[in-house]
């Protein structure tokens, strides 16, 4: 398919190393020049009229393929969670998904760590990962089997793909739907001590350390786990850390009115958590923030608070969210989308996330500050189970183009 | 109709004595909206001793006990409160149907609330679950227990039973507070929602209240509440006026959480001995149902002038007539209410 030629004028370009004026110009789908660019005779011109340009979003772990959610967050790229029904445990349905965002968005299939993601027997790896897989996760459980989780490790370190854990000690965490606290106390919610998350974590990064693997838990939320990465990572192991807009935003606290909507996996924290959260992206511990988009409807969420599925529809506020903790300075811009795009798309293997020549042209026209109030009941997801239901945030796109094409939202 | 009780002209006037649409827990009742109930139950207390006891206040009412866990005496308590007062009471045993969640729960909600219900009394499994379903219906709902979270009229009969024992022993204070008394709550604290609601009822009267339970049966930062915590039951005893035993809820527990019941009743079975060491003419309560030979032993629980179990059990009814009486003014159109 020829594509047309894009310039954009006129704009901020977001680059690794810093923000600075210009524009890009695309050619057949990839950047061929940033900074100071003209237009050529046929070329598609926008002029920006100073917004950001900035890399098409990447977002490491979602739960659905939902473009019209990640098409108005700014979102090109995820990498699918295999949490499916049924579970990317076989390469045909990896290359289904592979193939299920084109052109306009490309999904990048996370095979199962086992069949049935039952944590027991080790999944077709190689095959998944020949049918289009960009890496292997354990979905939203944890291996408890120690030893089949060194044998995944070392399988998947044999195979160069990044495991990706979730970190919660299932023995701990049992049934729980809250952490221990004042909070679950009063309402009476099974809870776990926030601890099974360090647990997980401490056995995994041993784990990974023997098996010389490359190991991403996808959200660390907790201060001692947070500990135990900036520990692995001092130490040189490949260890990367990731983390949800909730739990830098929300405390347990969003859950005492028994809203489902607050009913994540792992479940919210306290506050002294929530600060430690905030602290580990500021100082480069969390390498991460992704949506976990999973939009649910009433049947999954219209529930009482223990029977409901976790999970948020995330992917419209992703980029909002992530702007607040730029304006609380706690980090900069082009830090802001290291942690939305570039680290992700480097932990995929693919070449996108950041404004250079020669990468794919998934590029974001976004204004930084315009406001808006998120609307549970008027979202372009799914369904409308955000936690931030009715808060004011800012930052919107303005405009989205995945290989270049203007992405249709 | 209503009647005129002196205690009336202790509280607000109309509805603002207790300007609440339903009672989904105590946690959400100020001290003298608890107060109100306790007054209001007192009618209720006396008309139950009497051989007509039948009033018929809330005639051509129609009340719905919608139960999705299985319950005797709760159930049995609230029909008979309904009957007593004259309205249409129809049980609805959802525990043993096969639909018992899912999208069913809004669904059966408001199937009640098209059958125009005049109030529905919910018992749920899950904490936050009646909540649930009194956002969507029109009419009062009673919380007669929701998972792990509260269970408000058990906590009111509580506190009613224990001020007529302090009243027949000649210590009831005249405001109907129980300052400083010391409760001590003995069981599966964790799993219990008869302790949370007691927790804040029994503070919110005055009383010092204090947890007894092994560590895996005792809720996290349950400080944060305001409770003094024990894991020996002989310390928690020492000093304690009232002692409050609850059993283990096996049903709730994922896990294993104590070796057995004989070890569990070596370390906190209430015994005639361990029951001498809390203060001298100590109250024994029990929410029923007991196991006895466990959390207590039978000569305990049968210690006449001592075991408020089948007192409480008594002023539940009075508890659940006065909430549903109230409840519904509004509906009845009581002035000042409506």
């Amino acid at each position: 398919m020829k594509v047309r030629s894009l310039t954009i004028t006129g704009g901020r370009l977001v680059l690794p190393g810093g923000v600075r004026p210009g524009g890009l110009r695309c050619v057949d789908g990839f950047i061929t020049s940033v900074g100071d660019v003209a237009p050529q005779d046929g070329d598609e011109v926008v002029d920006a009229r100073g917004a950001l340009v900035a890399p098409g979003l990447v977002d490491y772990g979602t739960f659905a393929i939902d473009k019209p959610a990640f098409h108005f967050g700014g979102i090109t790229r995820a990498a699918l969670m295999p949490d499916q029904s049924p579970p990317l445990d076989h390469p045909a349905r990896v290359r289904f998904a592979a193939q299920s965002g084109k052109p306009d968005f490309w999904v990048h299939p996370l095979a199962a760590a086992s069949v049935g993601l039952a944590g027991e027997q080790m999944a077709e790896l190689a095959l998944m990962r020949d049918a289009g897989a960009r890496g292997v996760a354990t979905g939203r459980r944890w291996i408890a089997d120690s030893g089949a989780m060194l044998r995944l490790l070392q399988y998947a370190a044999m195979l160069d793909m990044v495991v990706v854990a979730h970190a919660e000690d299932g023995g701990l965490a049992g049934n729980a739907v809250a952490t221990d606290g004042d909070i679950a106390t009063r309402l009476g919610l099974p809870s776990a001590p926030a601890e099974a998350e360090a647990l997980a974590i401490a056995r995994d990064i041993a784990l990974a350390g023997l098996a010389g693997a490359r190991l991403h838990f996808r959200q660390v939320t907790t201060r001692a786990g947070l500990a135990l990465v900036r520990d692995a990572k001092a130490r040189g192991l490949a260890v990367t850390a990731g983390v949800t807009p909730a739990h830098f935003m929300l405390s347990d606290l969003a859950t005492k009115d028994f809203r489902t909507f607050a009913r994540l996996s792992p479940p919210l924290r306290s506050e002294a958590d929530r600060q430690a959260v905030i602290a580990g992206i500021g100082d480069g511990t969390i390498d991460v923030i992704a949506s976990g988009h999973d939009p649910r409807g009433a049947e999954d969420k219209r529930l009482p608070f223990a029977d409901a599925a976790p999970g948020m529809a995330g992917a419209e506020t992703l980029l909002p969210c992530v702007l607040t903790l730029v304006r609380d300075g706690v980090i900069g811009l082009e830090r802001a989308f290291d942690l939305l795009a570039r680290m992700p798309a480097q932990l995929l293997g693919v070449p996108a996330g950041e404004l250079r020549v020669g990468a794919e042209a998934d590029v974001a026209l976004i204004d930084p500050e315009k406001p808006w109030i998120v609307d549970s009941g008027r979202m372009a997801a799914a369904a409308g189970n955000t936690p931030f239901d009715r808060q004011p945030v800012q930052g919107r796109v303005l405009a989205l183009w995945k290989g270049g094409v203007r992405a249709a939202s | 109709m209503t009647i005129e009780l002196p205690h009336r002209a202790r509280y607000p006037a109309g509805a603002l004595a207790f300007p609440h649409r339903g009672l989904l827990g105590i946690a959400q009742l100020q001290t003298h909206e608890i107060l109100f109930l306790l007054d209001e139950a007192e009618q209720w207390v006396a008309l139950n001793r009497r051989p007509a006891k039948h009033s018929d206040q809330l005639a051509g009412l129609t009340i719905i006990n919608a139960f999705f866990e299985n319950s005797t005496r709760t159930l049995l308590s609230f029909e008979i409160a309904g009957k007593r007062l004259g309205a249409d009471v129809v049980n609805m045993h959802a525990a043993q149907s096969s639909v018992k969640k899912g999208e069913t729960l809004i669904d059966t909600a408001m199937t009640l609330n098209a059958m125009r219900a005049d109030a529905i009394v919910i018992r749920h499994g899950s904490s936050g679950a009646v909540r649930l379903i009194a956002d969507r219906v029109a009419c009062p709902v009673l919380n007669a227990g929701d998972g792990q979270h509260e269970h408000p009229t058990q906590a009111l009969l509580d506190a009613l039973a224990l001020r007529h024992a302090l009243r027949e022993a000649g210590r009831a204070s005249s405001d109907g507070m129980v300052n400083g008394l010391v409760v001590t709550i003995c069981g599966d604290i964790r799993h219990s929602r008869v302790a949370r609601s007691n927790i804040l009822c029994l503070q919110a009267l005055g009383a010092v209240v204090r947890v007894c339970a092994p560590p895996a049966l005792m809720p996290a930062e349950i400080t944060q509440m305001g409770v003094e915590v024990f894991h020996h039951f002989d310390a928690a005893l020492d000093g304690a006026e009232v002692v409050m035993m609850l059993r283990l809820q096996n049903e709730r527990m994922d896990g294993q959480f104590i070796p057995s019941p004989r070890e569990y009743r070596h370390l906190y079975g209430l015994t005639p001995e361990r029951l001498a060491r809390a203060a001298p003419g100590a109250l024994v309560m029990h929410p029923g149902p007991m196991n006895r030979g466990v959390e207590i032993d039978s000569t305990v629980a049968d210690l006449a002038g001592r075991s408020l179990i089948t007192a409480q059990v008594e002023m539940g009814v009075a508890i659940r007539m006065a909430c549903l009486e109230v409840l519904t003014r509004r509906a009845r159109q009581v002035e000042g209410w409506a």
